[in-house]
């Protein structure tokens, strides 16, 4: 083995070999202008390009997702402003019914009052009309009644007895 | 180099030799026996077939089938033969090239809309996760500059270390000049964004690591050996991970042949080569992803000196 140490150190494994450098620096240098022309600069531009149309997309997506929030929130806030609106809208009706119907009512009630009012007028005046005339036609009625009562209860004897039991009243009282 | 080569042919019909009559049963005392006629005095241990395997050659072997003799080539005093692992580098580059510049034309042709699809979205999960766990979170600004070079890095060490792992290849990450390079690269990368973030002055400043005058002897020193420890860190890990791996595998394949035994063959050397390969799997993967993100970390350790001065400061 103490060969193969000696082949090692004298075998030129560390003799940097000038042709071999020569070929490596020629060779290197022809592969890197060529690969650089050919491949690395239109593989690193399309990588590049890609990488910006990847960022100008997530960006762009960025935009509208922040655009549609914005539309979303300005949507919100009209439906907020048209839900308060209309709340106040229904309210404002339902005020107007309210004091409407209160004041329907209260003419109505106002009215019928009047109406009752002027109802119960007219009945009683339309009563006592009647009692007048109901007056007047038992008086009359009453005095015919008695007239026919008298006609039929006219006697010739009994009035001359009650004459004559007059007269003799009046001449006692003389006495 | 000859002898080698038919040593290793030798080799190679020992371990058939070996593999397939165990495969059927059968008993092979003809094996002991020639082990025992060749012997160490003849292939020069197992340290040297290791060795050799690991090592660059001028040989692209494919035993038992051929060999390849690579054209040497010397300019201006420099050998710059093509060796096994420049072959193999071209091989990784022809690879790269085919496979991203049809993954790139693929970008080219989709248009925004469209998702890629195949191995265009495999590339690209790839791509982005160098790009963001690797170059952004050690980068931090302006690592769009580094994206190239480590994505680039990546994929090659990558691809090399993989081709280290099929029969024949070799990995020319296993070789120290290969990691040398690349972290030479790194290595003034890191500094042109250092000047660039802190300028001339910045770096120069940054070299006292912002101590008093008479601590400079000290500090400057210790500071310029921090500079180069880096790359030297980078070369080193890549190399000796890749080495390692290899030099195991072979040594356990070799107690086999060193105990002559074929129960050893099966119960360790064959078990245990091939739990490695799947370490090694890893850690090729491994290593290519810690090797790039050094590179940043040391990138954006260098550019953001000024900010840590800044705050220090305050």
């Amino acid at each position: 083995m103490l060969t193969s140490g000696i082949i090692v150190l004298s075998g030129g494994l560390l003799d940097p070999n000038p042709g071999l450098i020569f070929w490596t620096t020629v060779t290197f240098l022809i592969v890197l202008f060529i690969l650089k022309k050919f491949t690395w600069k239109p593989m690193l531009n399309a990588l590049e390009e890609r990488e910006k149309g990847i960022q100008q997309s997530i960006d762009r997506a960025y935009k509208a997702k922040e655009e549609a929030e914005e539309v979303l929130r300005k949507n919100r806030e009209l439906l907020a402003k048209a839900d308060s609106e209309a709340e106040k809208i229904i309210r404002e009706g339902k005020e107007y019914g309210d004091k409407l119907r209160a004041e329907i009512t209260e003419k109505a009630h106002t009215e019928a009052a009047r109406m009752i009012a002027s109802a119960k007028e007219e009945i009683e005046q339309e009563k006592r009309r009647a009692l007048t005339e109901l007056r007047t036609e038992v008086a009359d009625l009453a005095v015919k009644g008695a007239e026919k009562i008298i006609m039929a209860n006219l006697d010739a004897e009994k009035q001359k007895k009650i004459v004559e039991s007059m007269i003799q009243d009046l001449s006692q009282n003389r006495n | 180099m000859k002898r080698f080569n038919a040593l290793r042919t030798g080799e190679l019909v020992r371990v058939a030799a070996l593999i397939i009559p165990l495969l059927f049963g059968c008993s092979v005392s003809a094996y002991a026996a020639s082990a025992g006629e060749h012997g160490e005095e003849e292939h020069g241990g197992p340290g040297e077939v290791i060795m050799h395997h690991i090592l660059d050659s001028n040989v692209m072997a494919f035993e038992p089938f051929a060999e390849f003799e690579l054209p040497k080539i010397v300019i201006g005093g420099f050998d710059i033969s093509i060796t096994r692992h420049v072959v193999f580098m071209w091989i990784a580059a022809v690879i790269l090239l085919l496979v991203y510049g049809y993954v790139g034309n693929k970008y080219k042709s989709i248009s925004k809309r469209q998702a890629p699809g195949g191995l265009a979205n495999a590339m690209e999960a790839l791509v982005e996760f160098i790009r963001l766990d690797v170059a952004k979170s050690n980068i931090g600004e302006g690592y769009e500059k580094h994206m190239p070079y480590l994505l680039t890095v990546f994929v090659f060490i990558l691809l090399l270390n993989l081709l280290g792992l099929i029969p024949y290849g070799a990995a020319a990450t296993g070789n120290i000049s290969v990691t040398l390079t690349l972290a030479v690269f790194t290595f003034f990368i890191t500094q042109v964004s250092a000047i660039k973030a802190n300028g001339i002055k910045g770096y120069l400043a940054h070299l006292t690591a912002g101590t008093h005058w008479a601590l400079w002897i000290i500090m400057i020193p210790i500071e310029v050996i921090g500079l180069f420890a880096k790359p030297f860190a980078l070369t080193v890990r890549l190399f000796a991970n890749m080495t390692a791996g290899h030099i195991i595998i072979l040594s356990l394949i070799f107690i086999s042949f060193i105990l002559h035994s074929y129960i050893v063959a099966v119960f360790v050397s064959v078990p245990f080569a091939i739990f490695i390969y799947l370490i090694k799997i890893f850690v090729s993967f491994l290593q290519a992803f810690i090797f790039t993100t050094l590179s940043a970390l040391f990138s954006g350790l260098a550019s953001s000196h000024e900010n840590h001065e800044a705050e220090a400061a305050h």
